[in-house]
């Protein structure tokens, strides 16, 4: 019944210490597309992630992923701190059958695409700001060419314009190579410039609190067309309902 | 502006070092003036003996062979601790075993280990090795298990997420860290290693400066026993500054952040 290359989650349930935090999670994201998870903190977006990911085998429900090169962006940007911003993005690669020389010359090239410069390459994460380590964590993911993004909270710490440029290029990649994309977010602007599905988890455990689509093509959403998304979606029910815990605690 | 201040301090770190040393030699001449030749030989007489062992060809036979006991034995310490050391600092049961073992290990005085080493392995040079590397192993293993237990656990997830094969998970995540655990342990280790060596080649008359030490308190010379001590104390301090110090600024280039290439 699975399309080819659907990711597909279904009956997931995960529990931390005996603290149920994913409750019945049901999804399928078709190749190429792009989905937000959104929600309000400690609804469990980063585990569901994760599961999504294979770092974490869910205590129970199943997922098929059929993908070969997972990367992700995590919440830290988690660079190694005894390697330059390039010979991070190149630990990426490490994985790949690719010569030294070539892992180095990727990771550079990846780095000027994230607006990182030859200076900065040479750099050591201590010696980045935040906003830079980032981008660092953004190219090393970007840089094994995936076929399946996972980016978490990925654009939260940049500031407006860098973080407009970020979701650029990761759109513009999900375009060309029709990678899959699942990102976590609590912003909804993030979600609803990038994401053709979004989905709502919401509560203690989480649950699915509601799916939503946008259906208007990416790269034809202008700001007037975000906006105005926005505050259709903030209106409905269901999406106050799922912020409403974080609002009055 | 304590900051200044220090800095400046630091700037002459090699006047006061060359200060201390002085102070030091000073007090050695004058306990020689106060108790005698016999007691305190001067430093002047010290060095006279150094450069007798030196023209009778004691020296350097000395020499090579303490270097090898000590070495020999320090390297299987090293090897044995750190890859013991690692596999406890990943896996509880084996950490839950061997960590008793090393805290015994620890417990048993070196100069017990040299008897032993001797009854086991008799005058042949391995005595000495083995009582270097089990005594300084344990000094090892419990920098290793340190080490390995406190890597970061978002960078071991960041690696498994990449699909980071084996060897560039150890050499890029595990062993940065490791061996800032690893190393001020081996300077330690290896100070231990010159003295323990020693110790052994004292007792088993195999040669060595241990030995040469033995042949001096025979002779009641104790010119030629404190050029001994200069002898052994000038090695630890060349191995020191040719293998570890070296080491050390390799791997803590990152921790200055000068530009080094790395991948």
């Amino acid at each position: 019944m699975s399309e080819e290359g659907t990711l597909v989650a279904s009956g997931v349930t995960h529990s931390f210490a005996g603290t149920k935090v994913l409750d019945g999670i049901d999804l399928r994201v078709s190749r190429g597309s792009v989905v937000a998870i959104l929600g309000p903190s400690g609804s469990g977006k980063t585990t569901l992630l994760h599961i999504l990911g294979g770092l974490l085998t869910p205590d129970a429900g199943r997922v098929d992923r059929p993908f070969e090169r997972p990367a992700f962006v995590f919440q830290e940007p988690l660079l190694l701190p005894w390697r330059t911003a390039r010979g991070n993005v190149a630990f990426g690669l490490a994985g790949l059958r690719l010569a030294r020389s070539e892992r180095l010359s990727r990771a550079r090239t990846m780095l000027v695409k994230v607006g990182l410069g030859q200076d900065d390459a040479v750099l050591y994460p201590h010696q980045l700001s935040g906003g830079m380590k980032k981008r660092v964590a953004l190219a090393r993911a970007l840089a094994i060419e995936p076929d399946v993004l996972l980016l978490d909270e990925a654009f939260s710490a940049l500031d407006v314009g860098l973080s407009r440029e970020m979701q650029q290029l990761v759109r513009l990649d999900a375009q060309e190579r029709g990678v899959t994309v699942v990102l976590v977010t609590h912003d909804l602007s993030e979600a609803v410039r990038l994401a053709d599905r979004v989905i709502v988890l919401a509560g203690r455990p989480g649950r699915i609190a509601t799916r939503l689509s946008i259906d208007r093509p990416a790269r034809l959403r202008d700001d007037a067309f975000v906006e105005a998304e926005i505050r259709r979606i903030a209106a409905l029910e269901a999406i106050r309902d799922a912020f409403r815990p974080t609002l009055s605690g | 502006m304590p900051r200044i201040s220090w800095r400046r301090l630091a700037g002459g770190e090699r006047r006061w070092a060359v200060l201390g040393l002085g102070a030091v030699i000073a007090l050695w001449e004058i306990g020689h003036r106060v108790y005698g030749d016999f007691v305190l030989p001067s430093p002047l007489a010290t060095i006279a003996a150094l450069g007798r062992l030196g023209a009778s060809g004691d020296l350097w036979p000395a020499v090579v062979t303490t270097a090898r006991d000590a070495l020999s034995g320090f390297l299987a310490a090293t090897l044995a601790g750190s890859l013991l050391g690692g596999l406890a600092g990943r896996s509880t049961p084996i950490r839950a075993m061997l960590q008793p073992i090393a805290t015994l290990l620890i417990g048993v005085p070196a100069i017990a280990w040299v008897v032993l080493s001797l009854l086991w392995f008799g005058g042949s040079g391995l005595a000495a090795t083995f009582s270097v590397a089990i005594a300084v192993g344990p000094v090892v293993f419990a920098a290793a298990v340190q080490g390995t237990r406190t890597v970061d656990g978002g960078l071991r997830t960041m690696a498994r997420a990449f699909r980071v094969p084996f060897g560039a998970m150890i050499v890029d995540v595990y062993l940065p860290h490791v061996l800032s655990y690893l190393l001020p342990a081996l300077g330690t280790a290896l100070a231990m290693s010159w003295k323990v060596a020693v110790m052994a080649e004292l007792l088993s008359g195999t040669g060595g400066i241990g030995d040469g030490l033995a042949a001096a308190r025979a002779e009641v010379d104790t010119a030629k026993t404190m050029a001994w001590v200069v002898v052994v104390v000038a090695l630890l301090l060349i191995v020191e500054r040719l293998v570890i110090e070296p080491v050390r600024r390799y791997f803590e280039t990152w921790r200055h952040g000068l530009p080094g290439e790395a991948a």
